[in-house]
């Protein structure tokens, strides 16, 4: 009797699972899980970061009314059949453009010079720091990093004002040596020198923070061991801190390049590209021809033009890191 | 080569005193080994001797020129380091060589000795390799290397064995030892741990609270401790301390550990140890190897006693047996087949040829 109870009850509870598994089986599968964790991530890239990218693509490739797309005419090395078919007219147009090689040359020359003296006074103001007892070394680390602190736009201003030509405090110190007064954002080159000057004053103290830790991670003991090796101070320099800061060394330089190579505040609040454009950089030239001259397409381009640069910066500086990762 | 002067030095931080005023004085050739609980002043002594660390007061004089203002690199001498202090991004030969290179010799003499220093040290096949691919041992032999192709003065040891495991700080041991009959250059030790500085040292320093306790060949050390610190801190396991009376037996003395427990003095030490036979903080010293099972024939100066066993540890070649007496855990070695067990009864017998007699308020061996 009993038996004959029992017996049904189990295999029902056979059959069913079955279906069910299969689909639990997949849930719990850590390629599936491995995905679903993933999941917002790649959300958050698909809508913040290719979206973007493929929407700008799509946007050069229109004229300037975004009414039809912008074909190519007239290219001196491609048959016209092929050439008209091309829907890259506003890059035509640009590349034979002055003011673009212009900026081109312009914003190269920013981001290398201010790259290279950030690096240094960065190199420089870290050691100075990491010699500080231990004990002041934290007020100085504050104050220093206060310049990177204030948001560029404002400290900028502040600038704007140091750089007037007839009341400013720099032509005044000059006055006092009776050296001829300086028109810092009038003239082509000293309004670019204004202009790296105050990126490097604000990019400075990150440089700074980053090789202060890169500094505080070498063990003293290879200073000691130098020290008796017979090493001077720029040996040890040369020999100890050097090798082993490498690694940040390259980081940061590649990290800075990018994010000065795409810089928008300073110029545009401090000369907005001017004298004739002799400031410009890709990121301010594409704001005025895309907002400003409302040519939306050709903004984008000269925008997107800065991608295969920085790219190829990219890729040499972590090929470099990868190659010695992990040395030390 | 050199002799190694150490005059009355002091070491002063802001508001400790690392080193206490230690006269030492290191021959040439000498295998000399500084040891001590950590916060003792060996490695501030040792630093100082490098010139890493500036002298307060007092001077350091390396072949009788005193060396207190000549930076480190112009004292020629070399130092191996506890973490190894390797430069991470040159191979093993760019490493060894790299004082030589600094100095401008010339490169095939550069060559000669990195290939003389690679065959003491066994390292030939490392030479170009990077630091990171080289086991702990092997990055320790390459420190060596690089003391020994400078051809110093003097070689300067920090601790250079505690961070490899057991068995290779043996292995590495043996292999000092053997590099320093070699090269015979004057070396400065630094160690904590006693079976090091037993099995190295020409002369063993102990030092304490930034001064010399003793100082001379290990055996004299083992068996006669001057002091209860050094008497405590040589030998494993360490020495028993009991506390205990000195009362007088007619021609002789007894040393009284509890009512149950007396043991007369043997003859030889009777006149030492009388004037202290008032003395009230007295503790009786005794290593656990003279603490052994009782034989049946009687030898002078042992004497039988019988004891409650806590703790017995049987270590293969002995058993170590522990027991309490008048408050005092008293460690014992006996033969591993004489019985032993824990909880058990059993019958001792002690050295009194062996013992030692320390005033605790002194802290001095009489």
């Amino acid at each position: 009797m009993a038996d004959a109870v029992v017996t049904p009850v189990t295999e029902v509870r056979r059959a069913r699972p079955k279906p069910r598994s299969r689909l639990r089986k997949f849930f719990e599968r850590k390629s599936t899980i491995a995905f679903f964790m993933a999941l917002p991530l790649i959300l958050l890239i698909f809508t913040l970061v290719i979206y973007p990218a493929f929407y700008a693509i799509y946007l050069t490739t229109l004229n300037k009314r975004m009414t039809a797309t912008a074909w190519m005419k007239n290219c001196t090395y491609l048959p016209d059949w092929i050439c008209t078919y091309i829907p890259f007219g506003n890059l035509q147009f640009l590349l034979t453009r002055e003011t673009f090689w212009m900026v081109f040359w312009q914003s190269c020359l920013f981001a290398i010079t201010a790259v290279i003296f950030k690096a240094l006074i960065g190199f420089i103001v870290s050691h100075l720091v990491h010699n500080i007892p231990a004990k002041g070394q934290r007020k100085w680390r504050g104050m220093l990093l206060v310049p990177w602190v204030i948001p560029a736009a404002m400290s900028t201003l502040a600038w704007q004002w140091l750089f007037d030509p007839s009341y400013s405090a720099f032509n005044w110190i000059l006055a006092q040596f009776e050296i001829e007064r300086i028109a810092w954002t009038g003239v082509a080159h000293w309004a670019r020198f204004s202009v790296i000057l105050v990126n490097i004053w604000i990019g400075a103290p990150f440089f700074m923070i980053m090789y202060l830790a890169a500094l505080k991670s070498v063990p003293d003991q290879l200073y000691e061991a130098a020290e008796i090796d017979g090493a001077n101070w720029w040996q040890r320099i040369w020999f100890v801190t050097l090798p082993m800061m490498r690694n940040i060394i390259a980081i940061t330089a590649l990290f800075s390049t990018i994010v000065t190579f795409a810089n928008f505040d300073i110029v545009r609040v401090l000369t907005a590209g001017g004298p004739l454009d002799k400031t410009h950089l890709f990121a301010t030239w594409s704001f005025r021809l895309g907002i400003e001259g409302g040519d939306i397409p050709l903004g984008a381009t000269v925008s997107l033009f800065m991608v295969p640069i920085l790219a190829v910066a990219a890729a040499f500086i972590l090929r470099d890191i990868t190659r010695r990762g992990n040395e030390a | 080569m050199a002799d190694v002067s150490i005059r009355k030095v002091f070491k002063r931080y802001d508001s400790v005193e690392a080193v206490r005023g230690i006269d030492l004085e290191i021959k040439d050739h000498e295998f000399v080994v500084l040891v001590g609980p950590s916060g003792c002043g060996k490695s501030t002594t040792l630093r100082m001797i490098a010139g890493l660390e500036e002298i307060t007061a007092g001077e350091i004089a390396i072949d009788d020129i005193v060396v207190n203002d000549v930076p480190p690199k112009d004292r020629d001498i070399a130092m191996v380091f506890q973490n190894y202090a390797l430069y991470p991004h040159m191979t093993v030969a760019e490493n060894m060589s790299f004082g030589l290179r600094l100095k401008r010799f010339p490169k095939p003499e550069i060559k000669a000795r990195v290939d003389e220093a690679a065959r003491i040290l066994d390292i030939t096949e490392l030479l170009d390799r990077k630091p990171k691919a080289l086991s702990g041992g092997q990055r320790q032999r390459v420190a060596m290397g690089r003391a020994i192709v400078r051809h110093p003065k003097v070689f300067l040891f920090d601790e250079p064995l505690s961070n490899l495991d057991a068995k290779l700080r043996v292995q590495m041991r043996t292999e000092i030892k053997r590099v320093h009959q070699k090269v015979k250059t004057t070396t400065v030790y630094v160690t904590h741990d006693q079976v090091e500085a037993m099995t190295l040292a020409d002369r063993v320093v102990v030092m304490n609270h930034g001064v010399i306790e003793q100082v001379g060949p290990p055996n004299e050390l083992y068996h006669a401790p001057l002091t209860k610190f050094v008497a405590g801190f040589i030998g494993s396991p360490a020495m028993n301390f009991i506390p205990c009376k000195l009362e007088d037996a007619g021609d002789g003395l007894r040393v009284r550990l509890t009512g149950d427990y007396a043991f007369p003095v043997p003859q030889a030490r009777v006149a030492r140890y009388r004037p202290h036979l008032a003395s009230p903080n007295l503790l009786f010293g005794v290593r656990p190897e003279h603490v052994a099972e009782s034989r049946p024939h009687a030898e002078p100066g042992i004497h039988p006693f019988e004891v409650g066993l806590d703790v017995t540890e049987p270590m293969g070649m002995e058993t170590l047996v522990y027991f309490k007496v008048n408050g005092a855990e008293v460690c014992g070695r006996v033969s591993p087949t004489a019985g032993a067990a824990d909880n058990a009864r059993m019958r001792l017998a002690i050295d009194m040829n062996n013992m030692h007699l320390i005033d605790d308020a002194t802290g001095m061996v009489l």
